[in-house]
């Protein structure tokens, strides 16, 4: 027996393989009780089956084992049924009940929790206020707008005392405005919720913003798993991503804003950063997400350049992609590895090699607010 | 010259019939409205042609099949036996059999549709929230498919009101038990009382208008979100 398949205590284990119409699905992966995992992989790679399986609404043959608790065993003939799970569901679309208001979808599901107590209750006025909700709960669902109607559902999810949240793209079909509406949210959640979360997502800008471990999939496989740090600056791991908006993520600690230039200034492992000031407070951890396309290298520090992120360092890793005019390359500097996407004329021009001196320009433009978490961070 | 107690008791009998079948056909249609609507059986299908035949079907045939059923030699006629009776076939309980079996496509139809309506999601979701399938049908299959109700229960009640060929196979027309309105209305006519066929008929014509309006108001009504 392969030393994964023994269910730990401390992590939930799933396993399914099987055949849905053409789509065949073979899977394994196991994460910690705690914090947000994201599912991430290009469109059609099973992320959403997953889900589906881990609720109960799919039956693939496999095991799924929450603790030492097992909700499916195909080998021992175990399969709870969904109502039997307690899962709280986000799905793509909020799929609020129209003929309920607000407040009673919200407590359809803490009614009937109650009866088969499973997870941590939560306080009903405490997530209203955690989601912002208050004003909306005498209201129908049809009279609220996309980005209310999946707060609800959110809501609605989390007071059903689940012991384990699936979120199935609950940003995807909202606009930009409304993501940036609901992020926060779901930052606070995951600031505030002992419940882990196990979130489906193929923006890898949403995945870097909220996750703590990544499981990488694609043509329903696992390629790999791990924390979204070590992930995202695996140069090799770009095919089986698909196209996305290669980058780091970096854990940075505010050390003091400029108000005069309207700055702040960070610090990542003795490296010195600077971007936009933003309203995080002096000392505060927050989470930076530097694109690859937004990283250029040279061999000389330059001058006169209006780049302000200038951090020397050595190259540690360098991908060309065949067939394009691409090469994909990691950067050590001080404590913190930098991806950045350079072409292969450069590479070859620079003569760029492991091991070789180069000075990483980051345009602060990268900065952006959306790409950036404030809040503190948790170990591990 | 109109004389009330003679007109009455064929109006009260045709509510009664059509109370009493809108009733059965709520209770028997919506599970199979349900099945229909749910079930990946391959031959549910022939379940919905059959519940269906009504509708193509001449009400004398089905009225003669009835009759046949019914009468002293067929089930009927053995299930009246158990009652002490010698047949089902001119009684008011084989004229709700008759009704149940001929407006069933009327009140199947509208709420299967309904329940088709509301999709996998919304089953899902309450199954997530700890529902168990009764109490998702109860909580959240019903409640969404009532407009599908609501128009099931009208058209049943208005169809049976209606309804003429097969009352006369298998019912005939006994005063007080089984002549209903419509065949009293063809009664009047057949004896040249020309002034009382006016009014039943005057009153169908307005009662089926009345029925034909409300049904499209309440569902105006009910497409519109609630408060």
């Amino acid at each position: 027996m392969n030393p994964r398949d023994i269910g730990d205590a401390a992590t939930i284990d799933a396993t399914f393989a099987g055949r849905l119409g053409r789509f065949e699905l073979d899977i394994g992966f196991q994460v910690p009780m705690r914090g947000i995992t994201a599912l991430f992989g290009p469109s059609g790679c099973g992320k959403t089956t997953i889900l589906r399986c881990m609720a109960g609404l799919q039956h693939l043959p496999g095991r799924l084992t929450l603790g030492d608790e097992t909700w499916q065993d195909c080998a021992r003939g175990v399969f709870l049924q969904p109502h039997r799970r307690p899962v709280g569901y986000v799905f793509q679309e909020a799929s609020l009940f129209e003929h309920l208001s607000v407040r009673r979808n919200l407590t359809y599901g803490a009614s009937r929790a109650e009866r088969d107590g499973a997870g941590p209750a939560l306080d009903f006025g405490q997530v209203v206020e955690l989601l912002g909700i208050g004003a909306l709960l005498d209201r129908a669902p049809a009279a609220l707008s996309g980005g209310e109607r999946q707060r609800v559902a959110i809501g609605r999810a989390l007071l059903s005392r689940p012991r384990l949240l699936l979120m199935d793209e609950p940003l995807a079909a909202l606009d930009r405005a409304t993501k940036d509406e609901i992020l926060p949210y779901l930052e606070t959640l995951h600031d505030s919720l002992a419940i882990p979360i196990l979130y489906v997502s193929h923006d890898i800008s949403e995945v870097a913003r909220l996750a703590d471990r990544i499981v990488v999939l694609s043509r329903g496989r696992t390629v790999t798993e791990g924390p979204v740090a070590n992930i995202l600056e695996r140069l090799d791991l770009h095919p089986a991503m698909g196209r996305f908006e290669a980058g780091v993520v970096l854990n940075v600690r505010v050390v003091r804003h400029e108000q005069g230039f309207r700055l702040t200034h960070l610090d990542h492992h003795g490296q010195a950063l600077v971007m936009p000031m933003t309203d995080a407070p002096v000392g505060s951890e927050i989470r930076l997400r530097i694109r690859a396309r937004d990283v250029s290298l040279a061999t000389v520090r330059p001058t006169g350049i209006s780049i302000r992120n200038i951090l020397a360092g050595t190259v540690a890793e360098i991908v060309e992609e065949p067939d394009t005019a691409f090469a994909e390359t990691l950067v050590e500097v001080g404590g913190a590895r930098i991806r950045s996407r350079v072409t292969r004329a450069s590479v070859a021009e620079l003569g760029l090699a492991v091991g070789k001196p180069v000075y990483a320009l980051v345009k602060s433009i990268t900065f952006e607010r959306r790409n950036l978490i404030t809040r503190t961070s948790r170990a591990g | 010259m109109l004389d009330l107690a003679e007109i009455w008791p064929p109006i009260r009998l045709t509510l009664e019939l059509a109370t009493v079948t809108t009733v059965v056909l709520l209770v028997v249609g919506t599970p199979i409205a349900w099945w229909l609507a749910r079930s990946t059986a391959r031959w549910k299908e022939v379940v919905a042609a059959v519940v269906a035949l009504p509708l193509v079907l001449p009400p004398t045939v089905l009225g003669f099949y009835l009759l046949v059923a019914l009468g002293p030699h067929g089930p009927g006629g053995w299930i009246a036996g158990l009652f002490g009776g010698r047949s089902l076939a001119f009684t008011f309980e084989g004229l709700v059999i008759g009704s149940v079996l001929y407006s069933m496509p009327f009140v199947v139809q509208p709420i299967r549709n309904a329940f088709a309506a509301i999709g996998d999601r919304p089953l899902e979701v309450a199954a997530t929230l700890r529902a168990t399938p009764w109490d998702t049908f109860w909580s959240v299959a019903v409640p969404l498919a009532r407009p599908g109700f609501v128009t099931g229960a009208v058209l049943g009640f208005a169809h049976t009101v209606g309804e003429f060929g097969v009352v006369l196979m298998i019912g005939g027309n006994i005063p007080g038990e089984t002549k209903v309105l419509s065949v009293a209305i063809y009664d009047y006519v057949e004896t040249l009382q020309w002034t009382q066929a006016h009014i039943l008929a005057a009153g169908m014509l307005v009662f089926a208008f009345a029925v034909i309006l409300a049904t499209m108001l309440l569902e105006k009504r009910i497409a519109r979100p609630r408060p």
